[in-house]
């Protein structure tokens, strides 16, 4: 009686765990994961030519990948700093937190910022000329003022980076709400809308796609002027580790900090984008409808 | 079962005998409207000395050359726009700014694409507070019934078709009873089959509530079809070109369109519209021969 018909096989939907493994399987049937992986063997390939295989002019000095693969893995560094030094962690914590800190402090102040100046043109003439003024200063530029201006070590660096992604998360902000169709707010104002509703309920959700873009721009500035400040005035951190191995002349080090620090920025901007994707489902949506 | 539909039929006839109580539809009145945009050496009249007044319970349709100011005159009934000199009048009040005695619905869709369709559609009682959460809810989904949209309502206006948008977005308007609806080119960017379908749907709308209705359009079918009254609009600076009384009998339905009578009425205003979209193509266009 109950005669199964495989086309009308209508299965629940998984969720959770389960929803994971079917995207994960759906995935490795698409090229994408093999062409990723045949990327990064070109790259390393070319990479271990160059320096190892054909010992290229400029390249001969460098590190190459198969020294720095062995340093990294290798439970007794030969220079230091392996995968099984507590110092590695140290170093990769420690930068880290600086960034957390710093990346709080510019989110909770840029966006709102960065929110009133594109909803009232009052407060945005009063602010944007100052924007606009201290936004090109280099970040290396504001080092001695930062030294100047704070003590020890820890402060100055955290100060550094939170300055250079502040400007990016205000300015990208802003340009979220300049983004917001007008009609929005015709509509909102048409049902009856009072100011406050029109910058919460249009405001800030129209202009989150803009602050999301502009907080994984921003996580990696962060990542940028914190580890300049970190090669300028610092004990610790991946910027002083690259740094000191530079004068040290432990080469293979610092390529394993470079390479900790692209991967470090790689999974920061990667949680943002994964925050960004929670908090604004319509839009994940519409990306999914263009096949995005 | 049996209980739920009896429930149902009463909630509808709760709304029903509400929203008739609102039909005491308003009248709107332009009185010697002038607005211009420029500064004072490059000014262009848009609007100048413009007198128009719509009957309440009428559904008026504007239509005219593109450019012609259209806009300009549904941002000044909306109140989002002020007039220079006259006066904008709902039931011989001024109108001072937006208020949702009045709702637009606008070119493109306005749907604020961060809500689902349900919350788009409760936007405007939620945020005024003025509707008790149960009663709300029971007029949303009374109106989603309406515009056939039940199981559409958990999703975004993304996941809907344009026709759907239009229909989520009269909804959206409707619920806040208004006196007044200004429709802005609703249907503009559909494509011909559901402009079409909409025409028909909007129409029987109307036909059940005659609520006071501008409708502005380019597009002289649809005008012809849904009007009571016909305004053709002149080239800038706009002025009533002509006023058409359209007596086709209620209800239409779009074959009302190829009678002898709906013809003639077409045949009217487009020499009409031609002529006066032959003034700004004149105007626009470099003399070719010089």
């Amino acid at each position: 009686m109950t005669q199964k018909n495989p086309t009308v096989n209508i299965k629940e939907a998984p969720t959770g765990l389960a929803l994971k493994i079917y995207n994960w399987k759906k995935s490795l049937k698409t090229l994408t994961p093999y062409l990723m992986l045949v990327g990064i063997s070109l790259w390393l390939g070319t990479y271990y030519l160059f320096v190892e295989g054909w010992e290229l002019p400029r390249f001969n000095k460098l590190p190459g990948p198969v020294e720095v693969i062995t340093e990294w893995i290798n439970p007794d560094p030969d220079w230091g700093i392996s995968m099984f030094s507590p110092i590695y962690y140290e170093h990769i914590m420690i930068s880290c937190r600086r960034i957390m800190i710093a990346f709080t402090i510019a989110t909770c102040l840029g966006v709102p910022l960065g929110l009133f100046m594109g909803w009232s043109k009052t407060f945005r003439d009063y602010t944007f000329p100052i924007l606009e003024v201290l936004r090109p200063i280099p970040i290396l530029a504001w080092v001695p003022l930062a030294i100047l201006m704070f003590s020890g070590f820890e402060t100055p660096v955290i100060y550094l980076a939170t300055l250079a992604s502040l400007f990016v998360t205000t300015l990208n902000t802003l340009l979220g709400v300049e983004s917001i169709d007008k009609e929005y707010f015709r509509a909102a104002k048409c049902l009856g809308s009072k100011p406050h509703h029109v910058f919460l309920h249009i405001v800030v959700p129209g202009s989150l796609p803009f602050i999301f873009t502009g907080l994984q721009i921003s996580i990696g500035v962060a990542w940028f002027s914190l580890v300049a400040a970190e090669m300028v005035s610092g004990e610790f951190g991946l910027g002083y580790m690259i740094m000191d191995s530079y004068m040290n002349i432990t080469y293979v080090t610092m390529v394993i900090g470079m390479l900790t620090l692209g991967f470090v920025g790689w999974v920061s901007s990667a949680l943002v984008r994964l925050a960004g994707n929670r908090m604004m489902q319509w839009r994940v949506r519409a990306l999914a409808l263009e096949g995005r | 079962m049996q209980q739920s539909d009896i429930k149902n039929k009463n909630n509808s006839a709760d709304i029903s005998s509400a929203e008739k109580s609102t039909e005491n539809s308003a009248s709107l009145e332009l009185r010697n409207v002038c607005r211009g945009f420029g500064d004072e050496w490059s000014r262009e009249e848009v609007i100048s000395d413009f007198s128009l007044s719509i009957n309440p319970g009428e559904l008026t349709v504007l239509v005219g050359p593109s450019g012609c100011g259209k806009t300009t005159l549904v941002n000044m009934l909306a109140g989002f726009d002020k007039p220079d000199t006259g006066q904008v009048l709902l039931n011989e009040k001024l109108i001072t700014g937006p208020g949702m005695d009045r709702m637009v619905v606008f070119q493109e869709t306005a749907l604020m694409p961060w809500l689902t369709a349900y919350q788009n559609v409760v936007f405007g009682p939620k945020i005024r507070n003025d509707l008790p959460g149960r009663e709300l809810k029971k007029k949303a989904d009374y109106l989603f019934e309406k515009v056939g949209l039940v199981e559409f309502k958990d999703k975004y206006p993304i996941q809907l078709s344009g026709g759907m948008q239009r229909r989520a977005e009269l909804a959206r308007a409707m619920i806040n009873d208004p006196l007044v609806m200004i429709m802005d080119e609703p249907f503009r960017g559909l494509d011909a089959m559901s402009r079409e379908l909409m025409q028909e749907f909007f129409v029987r709308l109307f036909e059940e509530n005659r609520r006071t209705n501008i409708f502005v359009t380019s597009e002289i079918d649809e005008a012809i079809f849904l009007a009571d009254r016909l305004i053709v609009l002149s080239n800038r600076p706009t002025s009533v070109r002509k006023i058409i009384d359209i007596k086709l009998p209620r209800p239409r339905e779009l074959n009302v369109l190829s009678s002898t009578e709906a013809y003639k009425y077409k045949r009217d205003a487009m020499e009409l519209l031609h002529e006066e979209a032959l003034k700004n193509f004149k105007r626009s266009t470099p003399k070719a021969d010089s």
